[in-house]
């Protein structure tokens, strides 16, 4: 058996693919972004981003109130406790005041206080203090400046060798008319245990934050597992589905958006392959209605085809008119013919029947063979590189040729030129037949279409020996070979039809004879 | 008068293929089953019949079953009308024993060179009357005969005379091209699938192992060459 080559998939040009062919093919899968990109991690980071947001603002809100609250709190009792120790022990005191009253004043407004704290009596110059070796510095000239001008209760907070501590201040007064008696009183408190308190707040907020951030980062990887799985077999789907898998479905879990999109998916792929199969059974059946009627054709035409030549014979002999009819009829017959023939080819290509018979061929003998067949050879200028060989279907390199400088040749105008040459390609070579005319050349109109099936360039002339399928039969056999055919007009006028045929590593090339 | 058998279930194409070759001086039957040509050939106006054309799409037996009997009595030249002209139909075709093939709708004139042709490699050769012998296999060129092994061998004209051109030249190489040109007088392109076909037929009948054949050897990419044995 000779070598078979599989047929290429051509494209048709009218846009008939064949039912196997697939859909569009996808564009190769959309390189993935970096891993950051990806939507999970952009799940995991945004919940965590949420979750520590929220809990450090709920923190630094209730932290603040929490140590507003329990500072308040302290201050408020210690300056109630204060007023009321000053108010009960101050009236005791003889004014102006000695340095050792003064001292006494402090001390025992101090023992009568919670944690006996450092109290300090000024009046004037003098002072008074419950612990002589304490360092009264805590109480700033601020403060003193306020209980003086003020005449009323003050208090500052200050730190002190990194302690906080509540400074209270207050004047003495006399009587109900509240007269300053020059008398000021002050005690320091350290604020520690409170500050512990809040403390102490801030690192159970700062121990639970990590699990939580864990936590929701869990849940985030959850709840982005639970998202992204549809998502991924959406997508999987799709790209089936563009692959020409028509069949493919996804399942529809629960009702929310995601299984919407699943619900809508499914249908658009329902609506396409009906679509699809519908077209395809159409295209089915018009292709196989074109090869029946052909088919059909074919027997009356046999019997009318082996007869007419008995009328040509026979037509001298007849009455003129009678003569003429059975000339007409003849000719006409041939005609029907040769255009049943064509559509037969075209329905072969069509329904993908058409295959390649290859034989190891030297394309300027074939080239020349096929001019010389058809009496062309003097009627056609040819350049023909010896050696240019590969395993080609003879016939159908013969059909191309045929047509190629049967147009040439019928619708231009001479000479017409015919040249062969071949180039390397890195899977072997690629030859290239250019068949020129010196006729007016093709309109733009007729370039594009002068591939189509039945076009005929001229309008005036549409009953032309050929069938009007040769030229799309010649691309097809051209195409079956993985090769193409352009049709251009030469700088100076007159077509140009360009073949260009791969032509793989012959037999002989790709392997030493064997017997 | 060639004598010719018209085998043809279409009563319009096989009366239209009768009355051209009765006007150019052929002796016709015709039949309109395989089973009606095979009973034809059996009985007495059988004895004279030189060439058949077969069409392979018959009611019953089709061609192909119809060629394959008719080989295995005869070395009767055939050849096949097929109305599809599919690659399929040709190589199927060929491989029961048809010589040659014609696609329908066929002129008179194609039609009958050939049938000419196909006659023509039936006629007895005049030339090389001698007798050769290559291990096993002798070709007389005289008396037209082939004998395997002291057996003799029936081939159809066409596998004769496809063995007396190979083995004329021996170890000399035959492009498929110039056998169609000289074996069946084909002056129109090329159809290498006879060839093959002949080839193929031709070997199954002479070769000891037709797989590796000793006698008909390919060269590929140029063609057959006969020996050397």
């Amino acid at each position: 058996m000779k070598p078979r080559r599989p047929s290429p998939r051509a494209r048709n040009p009218e846009g008939g693919s064949r039912p196997e062919a697939p859909l569009r093919p996808l564009r190769s899968r959309r390189a993935r972004g970096p891993w950051l990109g990806s939507l999970r991690t952009r799940l995991v980071v945004t919940f965590v981003l949420v979750t520590l947001t929220g809990s450090a603002t709920a923190t630094v809100l209730a932290y603040r109130e929490a140590r507003t609250a329990i500072l308040k709190r302290a201050q408020d009792s210690f300056q109630d406790n204060v007023h009321d120790r000053v108010t009960t022990l101050a009236p005791d005191v003889d004014l102006p005041p000695t340095a050792r009253g003064l001292t006494e004043l402090a001390e025992r407004v101090s023992q009568s206080l919670d944690g006996a704290p450092l109290v300090v009596t000024r009046y004037r110059e003098l002072q008074g203090s419950s612990d002589r070796l304490a360092d009264s510095s805590r109480i700033t000239p601020e403060l003193r400046e306020a209980v003086r001008t003020r005449s009323a209760m003050s208090f500052q907070r200050v730190t002190h060798r990194d302690t906080p501590y509540l400074v209270v201040g207050t004047p003495v007064t006399f009587g109900d008319d509240g007269r300053a008696s020059g008398l000021e009183v002050y005690a320091v408190t350290s604020l520690r245990p409170e500050q512990d308190d809040t403390g102490a707040l801030l690192t159970a907020v700062r121990d639970g934050v990590a699990p939580v951030v864990l936590l929701s980062a869990l849940l985030a990887l959850l709840s982005a597992r639970a998202v992204l799985r549809p998502v991924r077999d959406l997508g999987r789907a799709t790209r089936k589905l563009a692959e020409g898998d028509l069949s493919i479905r996804v399942a529809v879990k629960g009702r929310d958006e995601l299984a919407n999109l699943a619900q809508d998916f499914n249908e658009t792929a329902d609506e396409l392959q009906s679509s699809v199969t519908h077209l395809r059974d159409q295209e089915e059946r018009a292709r196989r209605f074109v090869a029946d009627v052909s088919h059909e054709l074919r027997t009356p035409l046999a019997a009318m085809t082996m007869v007419a030549t008995v009328l040509e014979e026979d037509a001298d002999q007849l009455p003129p008119d009678t003569a003429q009819a059975a000339r007409t009829v003849s000719a006409e017959t041939a005609k029907l013919s040769r255009l049943v023939d064509d559509l037969m080819e075209m329905s072969r290509f069509d329904s993908g029947a058409a295959r390649l018979t290859l034989t190891d061929t030297d394309v300027a003998e074939a080239i020349r063979a096929s001019l010389a067949l058809r009496g062309w050879t003097d009627a056609v200028r040819t350049e023909l590189p010896e050696g240019v060989r590969a395993p080609l279907d003879r016939r159908r390199l013969d059909v191309i040729i045929a047509n190629l400088v049967g147009n040439a040749l019928h619708h231009g105008a001479p000479p017409v030129t015919l040249t062969l040459t071949s180039t390397p390609t890195p899977t072997g070579r690629t030859a290239v037949v250019t068949v020129t005319d010196q006729g007016p050349g093709l309109s733009p109109e007729a370039l594009t279409r002068v591939f189509d099936r039945f076009y005929k360039a001229d309008a005036a002339r549409t009953r032309s020996e050929g069938s009007g399928l040769g030229t799309a039969i010649s691309l097809e056999n051209a195409r079956l070979h993985g090769g193409t055919i352009e049709a251009t007009n030469a700088p100076e006028g007159g077509a140009v039809f360009t073949l260009s045929l791969p032509l793989p590593l012959s037999e002989t090339e790709a392997k030493a004879p064997t017997a | 008068m060639p004598h010719v058998l018209l085998i043809e279930d279409d009563a319009a194409v096989r009366d239209g293929m009768e009355l051209v070759l009765r006007r150019h001086g052929y002796d016709v039957d015709t039949a309109a089953t395989g089973e009606e040509a095979l009973a034809l050939l059996d009985g007495p106006a059988g004895k004279t019949v030189e060439l058949a054309v077969l069409d392979l799409m018959l009611p019953g037996i089709d061609g192909f079953e119809v060629c394959r009997r008719l080989r295995a009595r005869s070395t009767l030249p055939v050849i096949m009308l097929t109305a599809r002209g599919d690659d399929a139909d040709i190589v199927q075709g060929l491989e029961a024993g048809a010589d040659d093939y014609v696609v329908k709708p066929v002129t008179a004139p194609v039609l009958e060179a050939r049938i000419k042709a196909a006659l023509r490699r039936a006629e007895p050769q005049p030339a090389h009357p001698e007798r050769s012998e290559y291990t096993g296999l002798v070709v007389d060129r005289a008396g037209l005969t082939v004998t395997r092994h002291g057996t003799p061998v029936a081939l159809p004209p066409t596998e004769l005379r496809l063995l007396l051109e190979l083995s004329a030249s021996p170890g000399r190489v035959l492009s498929r091209e110039q056998l169609l040109e000289r074996v069946w007088d084909h002056d129109y392109l090329g159809d290498s699938r006879l060839v093959d076909a002949a080839v193929g037929r031709l070997r199954a009948k002479i070769e000891d192992e037709p797989a590796r054949p000793r006698y008909i050897q390919t060269v590929r990419g140029f063609g057959y060459r006969f020996g050397p044995v």
